[in-house]
């Protein structure tokens, strides 16, 4: 299954960071978005971003997690000759993470 | 007490303002308008003329709600001072005066145009290389992100509207639980409350549907009569959220948990001027339609710094578009792409960065690119840095001469130049900034 039918997303910014929060529709899901959807795979789904690095940050009390794209937007809103300079596109795209639908 | 949100961006839209003000039995309404660059480009209007450099939306916002909010007795809270909190203030006293709202009490606070600072001083840059020196032989401005100190000031001397240059965007909706309910500056708890209700309200509708609706699995009914939503506080620094009955959107406990999140970064420490709140263990619950319980963020002593946005020349883009259809748009568009290159250096005009988007294929997409069929059409996006102008201009332009000297078929071609104005972070001493508030009477 696709993640979209288990979460939906926000994406914001700061500098040259992009910041992607994925909850989970039902708290019942969040174990499973929380063993699946991890930094790893979530910097794996983007080559096209040159992140310094992607962390994750764990919101267990609403079923949520945070990730952290640092260098997403090479040169930062400002400077990027990029078409979506804040990067607000990049948390639907992330919908598209293919979940295995036979995690226990 | 009941604060609403009358704008979470610079262009925002203004009648869900308005229908606030008459509908929404407010105590505050507080607009947030500031972009971190937005302030950069006020500046470069103030430097060109000197009366400008705020909000260019203000006195429409203003004539709009004014009046209203006067009858009310709703003081107005804005950062749409900009680079010109001042010149904003006496925009405000002119409107009210031309309104015959008399004795209207317009608060300027000022202090947080920091570019003398910056200009004697050198900090380190934070998320990139070196320090603030470099940058100043370019740099345009230098803001400090205020708290709530200031504002809280202009409230206390009986403020009917309070206009700031650079704040933090919480401490818009801080400041009047601060002064409403005498909290006190070291109470980090509470403070952390006040910053999450500000956090919540400060990009309006976002919080009620905006930025939100996906049709099929995230619908949202009116969406395009969008209200923009309030917070009722109590002492202890809960609140609830609402909109107004009968305006579109929806404030759901999903809407709030993506508004939460939105730009924080690391949820324990979110960086203010008063307070570093921690939105970690929030809670959510629904108590009614459109009406949500938001409680549970803490607070953890301030910073000793003051972060500093510098916004400084960067050069130009330049950029061209066409359009390709038909089988081998895409090829042709890669062919054009190359030709503006060679054209460019046998001209010897300096470019730097020179990008070809295919926008319908990779312009926004940083996915893996997925084996699909040829699109029915492409449109090539051009783009790249320049020194100066003039060159920046000749990129547009070649993108344009392929109508007739390049490939078959390129339609709707344009071309757009813009300055660049970067800005830079860093942070400075808290005790190196005075904040002072400035009264004007209508």
């Amino acid at each position: 299954m696709l993640l979209s039918e288990l979460a939906h997303v926000r994406s914001g910014d700061k500098g040259d960071t992009s910041q992607i929060s994925v909850i989970a529709y039902r708290l019942g899901d969040y174990p499973l978005l929380a063993e699946w959807v991890t930094a790893d795979r979530v910097a794996a789904h983007f080559p096209g971003l040159a992140c310094r690095r992607v962390s994750r940050f764990e919101l267990p009390g609403i079923g949520a997690l945070n990730f952290v794209l640092e260098g997403a937007m090479p040169g930062g809103v400002t400077r990027t000759l990029a078409l979506d300079a804040h990067g607000k596109t990049l948390a639907m795209q992330l919908l598209s993470l293919d979940i295995p639908d036979d995690l226990p | 007490m009941r604060i609403g949100s009358g704008a979470g961006f610079s262009g925002d839209r203004i009648e869900p303002a308005l229908e606030l003000v008459e509908r929404g039995d407010l105590d505050y309404l507080a607009f947030e308008c500031l972009a971190e660059r937005t302030i950069g480009i006020a500046h470069a209007s103030r430097q060109s003329n000197g009366r400008l450099g705020f909000d260019p939306l203000l006195e429409r916002r203003m004539r709009t709600v004014l009046a209203a909010a006067k009858q009310r007795s709703v003081p107005i809270i804005t950062n749409m001072g900009a680079a010109n909190p001042l010149g904003a203030a006496n925009a405000v006293i002119a409107i009210a005066r031309e309104m015959k709202l008399d004795s209207l009490k317009v608060a300027a606070v000022l202090g947080d145009d920091v570019t003398e600072i910056i200009r004697h001083g050198d900090f380190p840059l934070l998320d990139c290389e070196g320090s603030s020196r470099s940058l100043v032989p370019s740099m345009v401005s230098a803001n400090a992100y205020l708290g709530a100190e200031g504002i809280v000031a202009a409230l206390q001397q009986g403020a009917d509207v309070v206009i700031t240059g650079r704040v933090c965007d919480p401490a818009l909706f801080l400041a009047p639980l601060i002064h409403e309910f005498s909290w006190k500056m070291d109470d980090w708890t509470r403070l952390g409350r006040g910053t999450l209700v500000g956090h919540l309200l400060e990009c309006a509708g976002q919080l009620t549907g905006g930025y939100f609706a996906d049709p099929g699995r995230k619908d949202v009914v009116g969406l395009a009569r969008l209200g923009f939503p309030f917070a009722d506080i109590d002492q202890d620094g809960s609140a609830i959220f609402s909109k107004v009955a009968g305006s579109g959107g929806s404030l759901t406990v999903a809407t709030c948990k993506e508004q939460l999140l939105y730009e924080v970064l690391d949820p324990r420490a979110y960086l203010q001027a008063d307070v570093i709140a921690d939105f970690s263990e929030v809670t959510i619950d629904p108590v009614g339609d459109d009406v949500v319980a938001i409680a549970g963020a803490k607070g953890h002593r301030r910073p000793d710094t003051l972060k500093v946005s510098i916004s400084y020349d960067d050069g130009w883009v330049g950029q061209g578009q066409i359009s390709y259809a038909g089988p081998g748009a895409c090829a042709r568009a890669e062919l054009a792409f190359e030709i503006v290159r060679e054209r460019l250096s046998l001209t010897g005009v300096v470019v730097n960065d020179l990008t070809l988007d295919l926008i319908g294929v990779n312009s926004v997409a940083r996915t893996a690119p997925i084996e699909a069929l040829e699109p029915r059409e492409v449109l090539a996006r051009i783009s790249g840095r320049a020194h100066d102008r003039s060159s920046a201009e000749r990129i547009g332009a070649e993108v344009e001469a392929l109508y007739t000297n390049g490939p078959a078929g390129g339609g709707g071609a344009s071309s757009a130049t813009r300055k660049i104005l970067a800005i830079a972070s860093t942070l400075i001493p808290r005790d190196s900034v005075e904040v002072s508030v400035e009264m004007l009477v209508a």
